[in-house]
């Protein structure tokens, strides 16, 4: 791109001829103010705040909609730019109610900080404030008209960002409203975008409004322990209560971006039948309150007692890394068994395998963002992996990226697509095939699928991608925050951590099928949901879980465990993308499964050297394939660094494991999201859901 | 959502009016004649013409909130608009619509029991030669004293 000189306030800087000035001023540290501008978003000009004046132009310019020309002389702060901002503030302001003391957004508000910068104190106008009552729209989105500025912000975000299309700004002069999609409610994702984006505190949300001040909070990064796509999530905690979940400085692979679940479904960590003590059963055949000290003293010597081949371990897809490599390796070395399993909803050891001797071929959350093309095979993205659906609109926003999809039903990816082919999920690959002479005509293509290919059909479907002769990426769909981190720690039947074949034991299945088990230790997962029974009715049963699940309901002992945000550690999403928790709150009562695996190890006498989440990580770069060249800065200031997971020596399991992904949608719900209040009353909602 | 083969044929005819691509165009005639035929801008009318120009209902809705002369609630069959703009208003409008108001008992937008008469104060309607000015569904009536106000309206109601 040709490069222009620009005079920005006297000084000469050089900007990609027809950049915009806003931009442009911005990489040279000086800020133009705008509320309807947003990095990302289409151009509004409606707020007429960023006016700056040009050089021969007879009026006044807005610098978010004016590219950049060789020799143009702009000075921003000159006298007229300052009055016009002074007036546009004051008009503004002249129907905002200035409630800022009981306001949401009071002390991040944008309008506020604007008003402190470059407002005037006083205001000429004196007419009385049209006032008009506040509006509930679902249980999480509410909408202050008065407040509003009409920037359109939301509007953008619901139809760009979102792919939604919900808002829209409807009536005229000072009558003009943000209007819902079914007249006095909503009906979308309610992702929540439209409130985060919000400079003032017009639209607010239904679970942290009136709850806190902004500054009141501490703000902790960590990572949403909800879908598999590791969203980044800075939980705004007060009191020990999480009250907020949002990801305003767009740091992470998310950006911005949370759905539904990210932005609301903390409060499960609230929820009343949280278990904060450790049950036992007693002789009545009843669960019984009991001590940390009790319960771990009669569950290490079960464990030394019933040690063995046909002890059965299955882990969880959302505890860290460190809990499921430490998991894996109490299991296979101090309790002397190979049945370790987890809940699979994916097939990415096959992936792996498939792309034997080759490097660099699984995609990142970013490559769906900067691919040249997309092919979409049997997963409905929007409702079950929402980030990885919101890169793919921004890539076709910004880049005009080919979407292609392959699914059953229709799907919200159809409309941005250049070919959408409507086929059964068993024919998947024939509908794959049908691509081909487009997908060939491609620079370069990411190819994502769901668990309807699995086995020998991912190895076809890779075989394909191979044989178009451009380079390809892909991404093994998987459901849960961690079931990628289950994967790589080798929660495994046959495989350890880095997939290094091990002798083969039990797979999830066998294990509850099986009579003969003699202990079943179940971390973080409830695999007798939906009314399976466990074969064997002598087995000793350990479950660490949040909540009484079926699972826990036919345990000897329950011990409390400790939810993604009440603890420090890391996982790693679909892409293979690791990053870290950071210990938000914490729940009386509770111990994180770390803490628990180190202290029965501890109570059985077996040293598993120093139990806690950095120095297993280090256990873990050490000696997992993959995990071994992690940049920890990144890791560690909050970034997200892919694995590279040996590719080849995956042997194909001989033990018949079962690969299901649960099909959670953005608003039905998992184990954790069932018991969100708020999530629940969302769906309760009349109205059928936004497809 | 099924219209009269008039109308049909009129919504066929306007989208040939716009160059190719700017079909959208057609969206406010598309609104004022369906309106008359169905009554009030109902959702499925809404539906119907997102459809039809290929937007979606939102920005239908939105040019429906935006526009005064199109009507999410059905008004009555006869529909009288009096303007206080500047012109009419110099020239005793305001002082008409309050007249209005008083002899229908009906305020802004708000239709007779009976669903014969409504009402509406509307913004400049392009007659201000002739002002202060009432429109009763397409009819102009011009330099209107509160005396003929009466007649017209008396007449309405037969």
């Amino acid at each position: 791109m040709a490069l222009v000189n620009v005079t920005i306030n006297g000084v000469q800087v050089q900007a990609e001829n027809g950049a915009l000035l806003i931009e442009v001023a911005k990489q040279n540290g000086i800020e133009i103010p705008a509320f309807c501008y947003y990095e990302g978003m289409s151009l509004q000009a409606a707020c007429r705040m960023c006016l700056v004046e040009v050089e021969k132009a007879p009026k006044l310019m807005a610098g978010c909609t004016l590219p950049v020309a060789e020799g143009m002389v702009v000075r921003t702060e000159s006298e007229p730019v300052v009055k016009a901002r002074k007036t546009t503030l004051e008009f503004l302001l002249s129907n905002h109610p200035l409630d800022c003391p009981v306001c949401d957004k009071g002390g991040e508000c944008e309008l506020q900080d604007m008003t402190f910068k470059y407002g005037v104190g006083e205001s000429r106008f004196t007419e009385i404030k049209q006032h008009v009552p506040e509006k509930q729209w679902s249980p999480v989105v509410f909408y202050d008209a008065p407040r509003c500025i009409l920037c359109y912000r939301c509007v953008r975000v619901c139809n760009e960002g979102m792919g939604v299309g919900a808002l829209g700004v409807s009536y005229r002069g000072v009558n003009a409203e943000i209007i819902p999609s079914n007249g006095d409610h909503l009906e979308c994702d309610e992702c929540g975008s439209c409130i985060d984006i919000c400079p003032v505190g017009s639209l607010t949300s239904g679970i942290y409004r009136y709850k806190t001040r902004p500054w009141e909070m501490e703000h902790v990064g960590t990572v949403c322990t909800h879908c598999s796509n590791g969203c980044k999530t800075t939980l705004g905690v007060r009191n020990n209560e999480i009250v907020r979940g949002n990801n305003r400085d767009k740091s992470g692979i998310n950006g911005e971006f949370l759905c539904v679940k990210g932005r609301y479904a903390f409060d499960f960590t609230q929820h009343p039948e949280r278990l904060q003590t450790p049950l036992i059963r007693n002789a009545a055949g009843e669960l019984e309150e009991a001590s940390w000290s009790r319960a771990l003293k009669l569950v290490a010597e079960k464990f030394k007692a019933l040690a063995g081949p046909d002890f059965g371990v299955i882990g969880s897809t959302r505890t860290t890394n460190e809990e499921n490599y430490l998991l894996q390796k109490f299991a296979r070395t101090a309790l002397g068994t190979a049945s370790i399993d987890h809940h699979r909803t994916g097939d990415v050891v096959t992936l792996i395998d498939s792309l034997s001797g080759k490097t660099g071929q699984l995609a990142t959350a970013e490559d769906l963002y900067t691919s040249k093309a997309v092919l979409v095979v049997a997963s409905d993205l929007s409702q079950q992996q929402p980030l990885l659906a919101n890169k793919i609109r921004a890539n076709v926003r910004h880049h005009k990226a080919a979407v292609y999809t392959v699914t059953p039903g229709p799907v919200r990816e159809d409309k941005i697509a250049r070919k959408a082919i409507r086929i059964a999920e068993a024919d998947s690959l024939a509908g794959v095939e049908q691509l081909r002479e487009a997908l060939s005509k491609e620079a370069e293509l990411v190819i994502i699928y769901g668990d309807a290919i699995q086995g020998e059909k991912v190895r076809q479907l890779v075989a394909f991608g191979e044989s178009l002769g451009i380079p390809v990426k892909y991404v093994a769909l998987v459901d849960y925050a961690n079931s990628r981190g289950a994967l790589d720690m080798g929660l495994l039947p046959d495989l350890g951590p880095g997939y290094h074949a091990t002798a083969p034991g039990r797979s999830l299945q066998q294990m509850l099928d099986d009579p003969k088990l003699a202990a079943l230790w179940v971390v973080g997962s409830n695999p007798l949901k939906g009314g399976k029974s466990l074969a064997s009715t002598n087995a000793f049963v350990v479950v660490q879980d949040l909540f009484l699940t079926e699972t826990a309901q036919r345990a000897d002992v329950v011990l409390p465990a400790a939810s993604a945000y009440e603890k420090n550690g890391t996982v790693t999403n679909v892409c293979g993308q690791v990053q870290r928790l950071k210990k938000g709150i914490e729940t009386v009562g509770s111990k994180a499964d770390l803490a628990i695996i180190g202290l029965l190890a501890r109570g059985m006498g077996v040293n598993l050297g120093k139990v806690d989440a950095d120095a297993i990580f280090a256990e873990i770069a050490a000696s997992v394939p993959g995990y071994n060249q992690l940049p920890m800065p990144v890791i560690l200031t909050g970034g997200a660094v892919q694995t590279h997971p040996v590719n080849g020596g995956v042997p194909p399991s001989s033990v018949p494991g079962i690969i299901a992904s649960a099909r959670d949608t953005l608003f039905t719900t998992g184990s954790l999201t069932r018991y969100s209040k708020i999530l629940n009353e969302v769906l309760e909602k009349p109205g059928a859901l936004y497809s | 959502m099924t219209f009269s083969p008039e109308l049909e044929a009129k919504f066929a005819d306007l989208v040939t009016h716009y160059p190719e691509g700017r079909q959208r165009a057609a969206l406010i005639p598309m609104l004022m004649f369906g309106q008359e035929e169905v009554g009030s801008i109902t959702p499925e009318f809404m539906e119907e013409v997102a459809k039809r120009l290929g937007l979606n209902t939102m920005q239908v809705d939105e040019v429906v909130g935006y526009y005064s002369m199109l009507h999410k609630k059905g008004m009555g069959k006869y529909h009288v608009q009096v303007c206080t703009n500047v012109a009419c208003m110099l020239r005793g409008g305001a002082e008409l619509y309050d007249h209005a108001c008083h002899k229908l008992g009906l305020g802004h937008k708000e239709v007779s029991a009976d669903g014969v008469i409504s009402l509406e104060e509307v913004e400049c309607m392009g007659a201000c030669s002739w002002a202060p000015a009432i429109q009763v569904n397409y009819d102009f009536h011009h330099e209107v004293t509160t005396e003929q106000l009466d007649t017209i309206l008396e007449g309405l109601k037969k």
